[in-house]
Protein backbone atom coordinates (compact mmCIF):
# COMPACT_ATOMS: atom_id res chain seq x y z
CA UNK A 1 0.00 0.00 0.00
CA UNK A 2 1.52 3.70 -0.25
CA UNK A 3 2.01 4.85 2.27
CA UNK A 4 3.42 8.67 3.22
CA UNK A 5 6.17 9.84 5.54
CA UNK A 6 3.98 12.88 6.93
CA UNK A 7 6.90 15.44 8.32
CA UNK A 8 4.63 16.05 11.48
CA UNK A 9 2.45 12.35 12.02
CA UNK A 10 5.32 9.72 10.70
CA UNK A 11 4.24 7.09 7.72
CA UNK A 12 0.77 7.17 7.35
CA UNK A 13 -1.14 5.12 4.77
CA UNK A 14 -2.71 6.96 1.96
CA UNK A 15 -6.07 6.69 2.86
CA UNK A 16 -5.88 9.42 5.57
CA UNK A 17 -4.80 11.98 2.67
CA UNK A 18 -6.64 14.03 0.27
CA UNK A 19 -5.03 14.02 -3.37
CA UNK A 20 -4.22 17.31 -4.34
CA UNK A 21 -2.51 16.69 -7.44
CA UNK A 22 0.09 18.13 -9.81
CA UNK A 23 2.58 20.29 -7.65
CA UNK A 24 4.69 21.94 -10.28
CA UNK A 25 2.29 23.75 -11.90
CA UNK A 26 2.21 27.35 -11.03
CA UNK A 27 -0.83 30.13 -11.47
CA UNK A 28 -0.54 32.53 -13.80
CA UNK A 29 -0.38 35.87 -12.10
CA UNK A 30 -3.93 37.35 -11.60
CA UNK A 31 -5.09 39.81 -13.82
CA UNK A 32 -1.98 39.99 -16.08
CA UNK A 33 -1.85 36.28 -17.81
CA UNK A 34 -3.08 35.13 -21.43
CA UNK A 35 -5.90 33.49 -21.38
CA UNK A 36 -3.47 30.92 -22.92
CA UNK A 37 -1.52 30.78 -20.13
CA UNK A 38 -4.82 29.70 -17.26
CA UNK A 39 -5.92 27.19 -19.80
CA UNK A 40 -2.45 25.47 -20.20
CA UNK A 41 -1.95 25.65 -15.93
CA UNK A 42 -5.85 24.58 -15.80
CA UNK A 43 -6.00 21.39 -18.17
CA UNK A 44 -2.68 20.47 -19.54
CA UNK A 45 -0.62 17.84 -17.45
CA UNK A 46 3.10 16.80 -17.97
CA UNK A 47 1.84 13.66 -16.58
CA UNK A 48 4.85 11.72 -16.51
CA UNK A 49 5.83 7.90 -15.79
CA UNK A 50 8.48 9.07 -13.19
CA UNK A 51 9.27 11.61 -10.11
CA UNK A 52 5.86 13.27 -9.88
CA UNK A 53 6.12 16.61 -7.56
CA UNK A 54 2.13 16.56 -5.97
CA UNK A 55 0.14 17.69 -3.52
CA UNK A 56 -1.30 15.66 -0.29
CA UNK A 57 -3.47 17.26 2.65
CA UNK A 58 -3.09 15.10 5.64
CA UNK A 59 -6.68 15.81 6.25
CA UNK A 60 -7.05 12.65 9.26
CA UNK A 61 -4.19 13.96 10.79
CA UNK A 62 -2.25 17.16 11.60
CA UNK A 63 -4.27 18.75 8.53
CA UNK A 64 -1.45 20.31 6.86
CA UNK A 65 -0.89 20.04 2.73
CA UNK A 66 2.54 18.61 1.99
CA UNK A 67 4.52 18.16 -1.46
CA UNK A 68 5.26 14.44 -2.22
CA UNK A 69 7.53 13.39 -4.53
CA UNK A 70 6.27 10.18 -6.00
CA UNK A 71 7.74 7.88 -8.57
CA UNK A 72 4.47 7.28 -10.32
CA UNK A 73 5.85 4.00 -12.14
CA UNK A 74 6.66 2.15 -9.16
CA UNK A 75 4.64 4.41 -6.72
CA UNK A 76 7.84 4.77 -4.72
CA UNK A 77 8.19 7.65 -2.36
CA UNK A 78 10.74 10.48 -2.28
CA UNK A 79 11.04 13.50 -0.28
CA UNK A 80 8.12 14.79 1.13
CA UNK A 81 7.80 18.90 2.92
CA UNK A 82 5.03 21.01 3.79
CA UNK A 83 3.94 22.53 0.94
CA UNK A 84 3.84 26.24 2.70
CA UNK A 85 7.62 25.68 2.85
CA UNK A 86 8.39 25.18 -0.52
CA UNK A 87 7.15 28.46 -1.66
CA UNK A 88 3.79 28.02 -2.79
CA UNK A 89 2.39 30.55 -0.33
CA UNK A 90 0.13 29.82 2.87
CA UNK A 91 -3.47 28.56 1.10
CA UNK A 92 -2.33 27.73 -2.77
CA UNK A 93 -2.52 24.48 -2.38
CA UNK A 94 -5.33 22.51 -4.85
CA UNK A 95 -8.46 22.56 -2.90
CA UNK A 96 -8.19 25.55 -0.57
CA UNK A 97 -10.95 27.01 -0.74
CA UNK B 1 -10.28 -14.91 -44.75
CA UNK B 2 -10.70 -18.54 -43.74
CA UNK B 3 -14.98 -17.66 -42.62
CA UNK B 4 -16.22 -19.48 -39.72
CA UNK B 5 -19.49 -21.20 -40.14
CA UNK B 6 -21.37 -24.52 -38.15
CA UNK B 7 -20.31 -26.48 -41.10
CA UNK B 8 -16.72 -25.31 -40.81
CA UNK B 9 -17.35 -26.01 -36.83
CA UNK B 10 -18.32 -29.76 -37.51
CA UNK B 11 -15.69 -30.42 -39.99
CA UNK B 12 -12.73 -29.19 -37.58
CA UNK B 13 -14.22 -31.07 -34.47
CA UNK B 14 -14.75 -34.10 -36.44
CA UNK B 15 -10.84 -34.15 -37.69
CA UNK B 16 -7.50 -32.94 -35.67
CA UNK B 17 -6.83 -30.67 -38.79
CA UNK B 18 -6.34 -27.42 -36.42
CA UNK B 19 -7.56 -24.23 -37.11
CA UNK B 20 -5.50 -21.53 -39.32
CA UNK B 21 -4.09 -18.50 -37.69
CA UNK B 22 -6.46 -15.88 -37.20
CA UNK B 23 -4.10 -13.31 -38.11
CA UNK B 24 -1.21 -13.18 -40.12
CA UNK B 25 2.61 -12.11 -38.44
CA UNK B 26 3.64 -9.36 -39.92
CA UNK B 27 6.86 -7.74 -40.12
CA UNK B 28 7.31 -4.18 -40.72
CA UNK B 29 7.19 -2.80 -44.74
CA UNK B 30 8.99 0.53 -44.62
CA UNK B 31 6.20 2.59 -45.78
CA UNK B 32 2.48 2.72 -44.73
CA UNK B 33 -0.46 5.04 -46.06
CA UNK B 34 -1.85 4.69 -42.43
CA UNK B 35 -0.20 3.65 -39.20
CA UNK B 36 -1.53 3.08 -35.90
CA UNK B 37 0.08 3.25 -32.69
CA UNK B 38 -1.61 1.12 -30.23
CA UNK B 39 -3.31 -2.65 -31.20
CA UNK B 40 -5.88 -2.47 -28.46
CA UNK B 41 -9.22 -2.18 -29.11
CA UNK B 42 -9.58 0.99 -30.67
CA UNK B 43 -6.78 0.88 -32.87
CA UNK B 44 -7.64 -2.20 -34.69
CA UNK B 45 -11.33 -1.02 -35.03
CA UNK B 46 -9.99 1.80 -36.79
CA UNK B 47 -7.66 -0.23 -38.92
CA UNK B 48 -10.65 -2.25 -40.06
CA UNK B 49 -12.70 0.66 -40.88
CA UNK B 50 -10.21 2.19 -43.22
CA UNK B 51 -9.85 -0.83 -44.88
CA UNK B 52 -13.50 -1.58 -45.17
CA UNK B 53 -15.48 1.76 -45.38
CA UNK B 54 -12.23 3.65 -46.63
CA UNK B 55 -11.01 1.10 -48.73
CA UNK B 56 -6.81 2.71 -47.61
CA UNK B 57 -4.58 0.26 -49.16
CA UNK B 58 -1.68 0.08 -46.67
CA UNK B 59 -2.41 0.07 -43.48
CA UNK B 60 -0.60 -1.24 -39.96
CA UNK B 61 -1.03 -1.10 -36.56
CA UNK B 62 1.99 -1.44 -34.02
CA UNK B 63 1.81 -3.19 -30.75
CA UNK B 64 4.71 -2.92 -28.37
CA UNK B 65 3.01 -6.30 -26.49
CA UNK B 66 0.60 -8.32 -27.99
CA UNK B 67 -3.32 -8.04 -29.02
CA UNK B 68 -5.27 -7.81 -26.36
CA UNK B 69 -2.31 -7.13 -23.90
CA UNK B 70 -3.90 -3.71 -22.96
CA UNK B 71 -7.23 -2.29 -21.83
CA UNK B 72 -9.18 -4.46 -24.26
CA UNK B 73 -8.43 -6.95 -22.23
CA UNK B 74 -8.80 -5.92 -18.67
CA UNK B 75 -12.17 -4.09 -18.93
CA UNK B 76 -15.66 -4.68 -17.42
CA UNK B 77 -17.27 -5.46 -20.84
CA UNK B 78 -19.94 -3.47 -20.43
CA UNK B 79 -21.61 -1.41 -22.87
CA UNK B 80 -24.93 0.99 -22.82
CA UNK B 81 -25.46 4.07 -24.54
CA UNK B 82 -27.49 6.13 -21.19
CA UNK B 83 -25.64 9.80 -21.63
CA UNK B 84 -27.38 12.74 -21.34
CA UNK B 85 -24.82 15.06 -22.53
CA UNK B 86 -25.30 16.17 -26.21
CA UNK B 87 -22.34 14.48 -27.95
CA UNK B 88 -22.21 11.92 -25.97
CA UNK B 89 -25.66 10.64 -26.45
CA UNK B 90 -25.50 10.19 -30.09
CA UNK B 91 -21.99 8.92 -30.19
CA UNK B 92 -22.26 6.04 -27.34
CA UNK B 93 -26.32 5.63 -29.09
CA UNK B 94 -24.01 5.18 -32.33
CA UNK B 95 -21.50 3.00 -31.00
CA UNK B 96 -24.01 0.90 -29.53
CA UNK B 97 -26.10 -0.16 -33.18
CA UNK B 98 -22.93 -1.14 -34.52
CA UNK B 99 -22.31 -3.51 -31.44
CA UNK B 100 -25.85 -5.02 -32.26
CA UNK B 101 -24.26 -5.77 -36.07
CA UNK B 102 -20.58 -6.92 -35.39
CA UNK B 103 -20.55 -10.15 -35.30
CA UNK B 104 -22.04 -10.93 -38.49
CA UNK B 105 -19.68 -7.84 -39.97
CA UNK B 106 -16.82 -8.92 -38.41
CA UNK B 107 -17.65 -12.80 -38.79
CA UNK B 108 -16.48 -13.65 -35.00
CA UNK B 109 -19.09 -14.26 -32.22
CA UNK B 110 -18.48 -11.21 -29.87
CA UNK B 111 -21.42 -12.30 -27.59
CA UNK B 112 -23.16 -9.66 -27.34
CA UNK B 113 -25.30 -10.22 -24.42
CA UNK B 114 -28.15 -7.31 -24.11
CA UNK B 115 -29.22 -8.37 -20.77
CA UNK B 116 -30.26 -4.75 -19.97
CA UNK B 117 -28.96 -2.28 -17.41
CA UNK B 118 -30.33 -0.88 -14.15
CA UNK B 119 -28.77 2.50 -12.76
CA UNK B 120 -30.13 2.70 -9.02
CA UNK B 121 -31.86 5.25 -7.44
CA UNK B 122 -31.45 5.53 -3.72
CA UNK B 123 -32.95 9.83 -3.10
CA UNK B 124 -36.00 11.72 -4.26
CA UNK B 125 -33.47 14.16 -6.16
CA UNK B 126 -31.70 11.38 -7.57
CA UNK B 127 -34.84 9.79 -9.61
CA UNK B 128 -35.64 12.96 -10.86
CA UNK B 129 -32.18 13.18 -12.05
CA UNK B 130 -32.85 9.72 -13.73
CA UNK B 131 -36.00 10.71 -14.95
CA UNK B 132 -34.17 13.78 -16.53
CA UNK B 133 -31.27 11.00 -18.16
CA UNK B 134 -34.51 8.83 -19.32
CA UNK B 135 -36.50 11.53 -21.11
CA UNK B 136 -33.05 12.87 -23.14
CA UNK B 137 -32.60 9.45 -23.99
CA UNK B 138 -35.94 8.60 -25.02
CA UNK B 139 -36.19 12.22 -27.27
CA UNK B 140 -32.57 10.99 -29.27
CA UNK B 141 -34.44 7.62 -29.97
CA UNK B 142 -32.90 5.28 -27.43
CA UNK B 143 -34.68 3.06 -25.34
CA UNK B 144 -34.88 3.57 -22.10
CA UNK B 145 -37.47 2.45 -18.82
CA UNK B 146 -38.16 4.56 -15.64
CA UNK B 147 -38.81 1.97 -13.04
CA UNK B 148 -40.58 2.27 -9.80
CA UNK B 149 -39.17 0.56 -6.38
CA UNK B 150 -41.43 -2.45 -6.85
CA UNK B 151 -40.63 -2.81 -10.83
CA UNK B 152 -36.98 -2.83 -9.30
CA UNK B 153 -37.50 -5.39 -6.75
CA UNK B 154 -39.18 -7.80 -9.73
CA UNK B 155 -35.92 -7.73 -11.63
CA UNK B 156 -33.66 -7.41 -8.82
CA UNK B 157 -35.18 -9.40 -5.76
CA UNK B 158 -31.56 -9.82 -4.16
CA UNK B 159 -30.88 -6.53 -3.38
CA UNK B 160 -31.47 -5.33 0.23
CA UNK B 161 -35.09 -3.87 0.42
CA UNK B 162 -35.08 -3.85 4.23
CA UNK B 163 -36.13 -0.97 6.45
CA UNK B 164 -32.47 -1.49 7.71
CA UNK B 165 -30.69 -0.91 4.17
CA UNK B 166 -28.14 2.17 4.13
CA UNK B 167 -29.38 3.43 1.10
CA UNK B 168 -33.12 2.38 0.01
CA UNK B 169 -33.64 1.30 -3.50
CA UNK B 170 -36.29 4.18 -4.59
CA UNK B 171 -36.09 2.69 -8.23
CA UNK B 172 -33.73 3.05 -11.54
CA UNK B 173 -33.44 3.47 -15.09
CA UNK B 174 -33.30 0.56 -17.20
CA UNK B 175 -31.68 0.47 -20.30
CA UNK B 176 -32.51 -2.96 -21.93
CA UNK B 177 -30.42 -2.82 -25.00
CA UNK B 178 -27.21 -2.12 -22.90
CA UNK B 179 -25.14 -5.36 -21.52
CA UNK B 180 -22.10 -6.75 -21.95
CA UNK B 181 -19.63 -8.11 -24.86
CA UNK B 182 -16.71 -10.72 -25.00
CA UNK B 183 -13.73 -8.04 -24.49
CA UNK B 184 -10.72 -10.31 -25.77
CA UNK B 185 -13.54 -11.40 -29.17
CA UNK B 186 -13.74 -7.61 -30.03
CA UNK B 187 -9.64 -7.41 -30.53
CA UNK B 188 -9.23 -10.82 -31.80
CA UNK B 189 -12.36 -10.51 -34.38
CA UNK B 190 -11.14 -6.85 -35.56
CA UNK B 191 -7.51 -7.97 -36.01
CA UNK B 192 -8.48 -10.92 -37.91
CA UNK B 193 -11.11 -8.65 -40.31
CA UNK B 194 -8.77 -6.11 -40.19
CA UNK B 195 -5.82 -8.83 -41.23
CA UNK B 196 -7.98 -10.27 -44.06
CA UNK B 197 -8.31 -6.97 -46.25
CA UNK B 198 -4.23 -6.71 -45.81
CA UNK B 199 -3.95 -4.75 -42.45
CA UNK B 200 0.03 -5.53 -41.29
CA UNK B 201 -0.84 -6.31 -37.31
CA UNK B 202 3.08 -5.82 -35.89
CA UNK B 203 3.28 -6.97 -32.41
CA UNK B 204 6.05 -6.59 -29.87
CA UNK B 205 6.63 -3.25 -31.87
CA UNK B 206 7.05 -0.04 -29.53
CA UNK B 207 7.22 3.58 -30.96
CA UNK B 208 9.32 5.26 -29.31
CA UNK B 209 9.56 8.37 -31.76
CA UNK B 210 8.14 10.59 -34.56
CA UNK B 211 9.69 11.44 -37.78
CA UNK B 212 8.54 14.97 -38.72
CA UNK B 213 9.44 17.59 -41.20
CA UNK B 214 8.10 21.05 -41.31
CA UNK B 215 4.63 19.69 -43.05
CA UNK B 216 4.48 17.15 -40.17
CA UNK B 217 4.55 13.95 -39.15
CA UNK B 218 5.89 11.68 -41.50
CA UNK B 219 6.45 7.97 -39.55
CA UNK B 220 7.25 6.46 -36.74
CA UNK B 221 10.92 4.99 -34.74
CA UNK B 222 10.89 1.80 -33.18
CA UNK B 223 12.55 -0.93 -31.43
CA UNK B 224 11.97 -2.12 -35.08
CA UNK B 225 13.62 0.12 -36.61
CA UNK B 226 11.77 3.12 -38.77
CA UNK B 227 8.28 3.11 -40.60
CA UNK B 228 7.51 5.77 -42.93
CA UNK B 229 3.79 6.78 -42.88
CA UNK B 230 1.57 9.26 -44.51
CA UNK B 231 -0.79 9.68 -41.51
CA UNK B 232 0.09 8.55 -37.93
CA UNK B 233 -2.68 8.02 -35.52
CA UNK B 234 -2.33 7.57 -31.80
CA UNK B 235 -4.33 5.09 -29.93
CA UNK B 236 -2.57 3.67 -26.72
CA UNK B 237 -5.03 4.35 -23.96
CA UNK B 238 -3.59 4.60 -20.88
CA UNK B 239 -0.17 5.90 -22.40
CA UNK B 240 -1.46 9.10 -24.94
CA UNK B 241 0.57 11.29 -23.02
CA UNK B 242 3.99 9.30 -22.89
CA UNK B 243 3.68 8.77 -26.75
CA UNK B 244 2.20 12.21 -27.63
CA UNK B 245 5.31 14.06 -25.53
CA UNK B 246 7.54 11.88 -28.30
CA UNK B 247 5.76 14.63 -31.24
CA UNK B 248 6.22 17.35 -28.57
CA UNK B 249 2.74 17.63 -27.36
CA UNK B 250 1.22 18.35 -24.30
CA UNK B 251 -2.18 17.07 -23.29
CA UNK B 252 -4.97 17.55 -21.02
CA UNK B 253 -4.70 13.95 -19.44
CA UNK B 254 -3.76 12.50 -16.67
CA UNK B 255 -2.94 8.75 -16.33
CA UNK B 256 -4.84 6.56 -13.31
CA UNK B 257 -4.94 3.07 -12.10
CA UNK B 258 -8.49 1.31 -12.36
CA UNK B 259 -9.27 -2.26 -11.02
CA UNK B 260 -11.79 -4.71 -11.59
CA UNK B 261 -12.85 -7.46 -10.06
CA UNK B 262 -14.27 -11.31 -10.20
CA UNK B 263 -15.79 -13.89 -7.51
CA UNK B 264 -15.51 -17.53 -7.80
CA UNK B 265 -18.14 -19.09 -10.23
CA UNK B 266 -21.71 -19.30 -9.01
CA UNK B 267 -25.02 -20.42 -10.59
CA UNK B 268 -26.81 -17.57 -12.84
CA UNK B 269 -28.07 -15.07 -10.26
CA UNK B 270 -27.47 -11.60 -11.47
CA UNK B 271 -29.06 -11.32 -14.53
CA UNK B 272 -29.00 -8.01 -15.69
CA UNK B 273 -25.73 -5.37 -15.07
CA UNK B 274 -26.41 -3.38 -12.02
CA UNK B 275 -25.12 0.40 -11.14
CA UNK B 276 -25.43 1.31 -7.71
CA UNK B 277 -26.61 4.74 -7.18
CA UNK B 278 -24.24 5.57 -3.82
CA UNK B 279 -20.79 5.61 -5.26
CA UNK B 280 -19.60 4.25 -8.65
CA UNK B 281 -20.06 0.50 -8.31
CA UNK B 282 -21.26 -1.81 -11.22
CA UNK B 283 -21.68 -5.75 -11.37
CA UNK B 284 -22.86 -8.02 -13.43
CA UNK B 285 -22.17 -11.96 -13.88
CA UNK B 286 -20.18 -13.62 -16.58
CA UNK B 287 -20.72 -16.57 -18.84
CA UNK B 288 -18.48 -18.82 -16.21
CA UNK B 289 -20.47 -17.43 -13.91
CA UNK B 290 -17.92 -15.17 -11.72
CA UNK B 291 -19.59 -11.84 -10.47
CA UNK B 292 -17.38 -8.95 -12.21
CA UNK B 293 -17.46 -5.68 -10.49
CA UNK B 294 -15.56 -2.40 -10.38
CA UNK B 295 -15.73 1.40 -8.60
CA UNK B 296 -13.50 3.96 -8.65
CA UNK B 297 -9.90 4.75 -9.65
CA UNK B 298 -7.30 4.46 -7.15
CA UNK B 299 -7.72 8.11 -7.15
CA UNK B 300 -3.41 9.52 -7.59
CA UNK B 301 -2.15 8.98 -10.90
CA UNK B 302 -0.06 6.34 -11.74
CA UNK B 303 1.39 3.80 -14.43
CA UNK B 304 2.25 0.76 -11.93
CA UNK B 305 -0.98 -1.37 -12.90
CA UNK B 306 -1.07 -2.71 -9.47
CA UNK B 307 -4.03 -1.72 -7.80
CA UNK B 308 -3.91 -0.60 -3.89
CA UNK B 309 -5.90 -2.59 -1.46
CA UNK B 310 -8.06 0.07 0.23
CA UNK B 311 -9.75 0.32 -2.86
CA UNK B 312 -10.55 -3.62 -2.59
CA UNK B 313 -11.89 -3.30 0.69
CA UNK B 314 -14.28 0.30 -0.81
CA UNK B 315 -15.25 -1.91 -3.99
CA UNK B 316 -16.15 -5.34 -2.03
CA UNK B 317 -18.08 -2.99 0.92
CA UNK B 318 -20.07 -1.19 -2.07
CA UNK B 319 -20.81 -5.17 -3.56
CA UNK B 320 -22.09 -5.93 0.02
CA UNK B 321 -24.30 -3.28 0.27
CA UNK B 322 -25.59 -3.86 -2.43
CA UNK B 323 -26.45 -7.32 -2.13
CA UNK B 324 -25.84 -8.53 0.86
CA UNK B 325 -26.24 -12.10 0.27
CA UNK B 326 -22.99 -12.19 -1.93
CA UNK B 327 -21.07 -11.36 1.41
CA UNK B 328 -19.08 -15.01 1.74
CA UNK B 329 -18.42 -15.06 -2.13
CA UNK B 330 -14.36 -14.95 -2.35
CA UNK B 331 -12.61 -13.10 -4.81
CA UNK B 332 -10.72 -15.16 -7.26
CA UNK B 333 -8.94 -12.22 -8.99
CA UNK B 334 -8.32 -8.69 -9.38
CA UNK B 335 -6.50 -6.57 -11.69
CA UNK B 336 -5.68 -3.16 -13.46
CA UNK B 337 -5.69 -0.99 -16.33
CA UNK B 338 -4.11 2.19 -16.87
CA UNK B 339 -6.66 4.45 -18.28
CA UNK B 340 -6.18 8.08 -19.32
CA UNK B 341 -8.28 10.95 -17.21
CA UNK B 342 -9.45 14.20 -18.56
CA UNK B 343 -10.71 17.73 -16.88
CA UNK B 344 -14.66 16.93 -18.46
CA UNK B 345 -14.54 12.96 -18.63
CA UNK B 346 -14.82 12.85 -22.52
CA UNK B 347 -12.32 11.92 -25.00
CA UNK B 348 -10.72 12.85 -27.70
CA UNK B 349 -10.85 12.13 -31.29
CA UNK B 350 -9.54 14.53 -33.25
CA UNK B 351 -6.85 15.78 -35.43
CA UNK B 352 -3.59 17.50 -33.62
CA UNK B 353 -1.57 20.52 -33.78
CA UNK B 354 1.18 18.40 -35.77
CA UNK B 355 -0.16 17.95 -39.50
CA UNK B 356 -1.01 14.51 -40.04
CA UNK B 357 -0.98 13.11 -36.47
CA UNK B 358 -4.40 11.85 -35.17
CA UNK B 359 -5.16 11.07 -31.97
CA UNK B 360 -7.70 8.91 -30.00
CA UNK B 361 -7.36 8.95 -26.19
CA UNK B 362 -8.70 10.61 -22.73
CA UNK B 363 -11.31 7.73 -22.65
CA UNK B 364 -11.63 7.35 -19.38
CA UNK B 365 -13.82 4.76 -17.52
CA UNK B 366 -15.71 4.26 -20.91
CA UNK B 367 -13.85 3.36 -24.05
CA UNK B 368 -14.82 -0.57 -24.29
CA UNK B 369 -18.69 0.36 -24.86
CA UNK B 370 -17.15 3.06 -27.56
CA UNK B 371 -15.03 1.02 -29.51
CA UNK B 372 -16.83 0.55 -32.74
CA UNK B 373 -17.46 4.34 -33.20
CA UNK B 374 -14.21 5.32 -31.95
CA UNK B 375 -12.73 2.91 -34.87
CA UNK B 376 -15.85 4.77 -37.59
CA UNK B 377 -15.47 8.08 -36.56
CA UNK B 378 -11.54 7.73 -36.25
CA UNK B 379 -11.31 6.15 -39.67
CA UNK B 380 -13.21 8.78 -40.87
CA UNK B 381 -11.20 11.68 -39.14
CA UNK B 382 -8.06 9.86 -41.11
CA UNK B 383 -9.76 9.23 -44.00
CA UNK B 384 -10.89 13.04 -44.87
CA UNK B 385 -8.70 14.73 -42.67
CA UNK B 386 -11.15 16.22 -41.11
CA UNK B 387 -13.58 14.55 -37.77
CA UNK B 388 -16.32 12.69 -37.97
CA UNK B 389 -19.53 14.75 -37.51
CA UNK B 390 -20.22 12.34 -34.85
CA UNK B 391 -17.05 13.24 -32.58
CA UNK B 392 -16.85 17.39 -33.07
CA UNK B 393 -17.21 17.32 -29.77
CA UNK B 394 -14.41 15.48 -28.96
CA UNK B 395 -11.77 17.75 -30.00
CA UNK B 396 -8.65 18.96 -28.51
CA UNK B 397 -9.13 22.24 -28.36
CA UNK B 398 -12.47 22.24 -26.56
CA UNK B 399 -11.46 23.93 -23.79
CA UNK B 400 -9.23 26.57 -25.04
CA UNK B 401 -12.79 27.37 -26.53
CA UNK B 402 -14.71 27.22 -23.38
CA UNK B 403 -16.74 24.59 -25.53
CA UNK B 404 -16.22 21.52 -23.64
CA UNK B 405 -19.81 20.21 -22.15
CA UNK B 406 -19.56 16.91 -22.12
CA UNK B 407 -19.18 16.63 -17.95
CA UNK B 408 -22.01 13.95 -17.45
CA UNK B 409 -22.02 14.32 -13.90
CA UNK B 410 -20.75 17.67 -12.97
CA UNK B 411 -17.08 16.57 -11.19
CA UNK B 412 -15.22 19.59 -12.45
CA UNK B 413 -12.02 20.09 -13.79
CA UNK B 414 -9.82 17.77 -12.09
CA UNK B 415 -9.33 14.49 -13.97
CA UNK B 416 -9.20 12.22 -10.96
CA UNK B 417 -12.61 13.36 -9.80
CA UNK B 418 -14.28 12.11 -12.97
C1 LIG C 1 -10.36 -2.18 -15.09
C2 LIG C 1 -11.01 -1.49 -16.25
C3 LIG C 1 -12.37 -1.67 -16.49
C4 LIG C 1 -13.00 -1.05 -17.57
N1 LIG C 1 -14.32 -1.30 -17.79
C5 LIG C 1 -14.93 -0.75 -18.87
C6 LIG C 1 -16.30 -1.05 -19.16
O1 LIG C 1 -16.95 -1.85 -18.45
N2 LIG C 1 -16.88 -0.44 -20.22
C7 LIG C 1 -16.20 0.42 -21.01
O2 LIG C 1 -16.78 0.95 -21.95
N3 LIG C 1 -14.89 0.70 -20.79
C8 LIG C 1 -14.24 0.13 -19.74
N4 LIG C 1 -12.91 0.41 -19.51
C9 LIG C 1 -12.18 1.31 -20.42
C10 LIG C 1 -11.71 0.58 -21.68
O3 LIG C 1 -11.15 -0.66 -21.35
C11 LIG C 1 -10.68 1.43 -22.42
O4 LIG C 1 -11.12 2.76 -22.54
C12 LIG C 1 -10.39 0.91 -23.83
O5 LIG C 1 -10.13 -0.47 -23.83
C13 LIG C 1 -9.20 1.66 -24.40
O6 LIG C 1 -9.00 1.42 -25.77
P1 LIG C 1 -8.13 0.21 -26.32
O7 LIG C 1 -8.94 -1.03 -26.28
O8 LIG C 1 -7.63 0.57 -27.64
O9 LIG C 1 -6.93 0.15 -25.24
P2 LIG C 1 -5.76 -0.90 -25.04
O10 LIG C 1 -6.22 -2.29 -25.20
O11 LIG C 1 -5.08 -0.55 -23.75
O12 LIG C 1 -4.80 -0.58 -26.28
C14 LIG C 1 -3.75 0.36 -26.27
C15 LIG C 1 -2.50 -0.36 -26.69
O13 LIG C 1 -1.45 0.57 -26.96
C16 LIG C 1 -0.24 -0.09 -26.70
N5 LIG C 1 0.84 0.89 -26.59
C17 LIG C 1 1.04 1.79 -25.60
N6 LIG C 1 2.16 2.51 -25.85
C18 LIG C 1 2.65 2.06 -27.03
C19 LIG C 1 3.79 2.41 -27.81
N7 LIG C 1 4.65 3.38 -27.43
N8 LIG C 1 4.01 1.73 -28.98
C20 LIG C 1 3.16 0.75 -29.37
N9 LIG C 1 2.06 0.38 -28.67
C21 LIG C 1 1.83 1.03 -27.51
C22 LIG C 1 -0.52 -0.85 -25.42
O14 LIG C 1 0.39 -1.92 -25.24
C23 LIG C 1 -1.96 -1.31 -25.62
O15 LIG C 1 -2.06 -2.64 -26.08
C24 LIG C 1 -12.25 -0.19 -18.43
C25 LIG C 1 -10.89 0.00 -18.18
C26 LIG C 1 -10.25 -0.65 -17.12
C27 LIG C 1 -8.78 -0.44 -16.90
ZN1 LIG D 1 0.32 14.77 9.24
Amino acid sequence: MLVIPCPLCGERPYTEFHYGGDASKRRPALGGAELRAWHDYLFLFDNPKGPHREYWQHHQGCRQWLLVVRNTATNEVGEVILARHAGTGAGAGPGAR
Amino acid sequence: MYRYSLSRLVRHALSDRPWPRAWRQAKPRSHYDVLIIGGGGHGLATAYYLAANHGVQRVAVVERAHIGAGNVGRNTTLVRSNYMMKGNTEFFEFSLQLWEGLSRELNFNVMLSQRGQIVLAHAPAQMDALARRGNIMRLNGIDAELLERAQVRRLLPYLDYSSAARFPVLGGLLQGRAGTVRHDAVAWGYARAADSLGVDIIEGCEVTGFVQDQSGVRGVETNRGRIRADRVAIAVAGHSSQVAALAGLRLPIESHLLQAFVTEPIKPFVNHVISFGAELFYISQSDKGGLVFGGHIDGFNNYTQRGQLPQVRRVAECAVALIPGISRLKLLRHWAGIQDMTPDGGPFICRTPIRHLYLNGGWCYQGFKATPAVGWCLAATIAHDEEHPLVRCYALDRFARGAASLDEYGHGHRPYRH
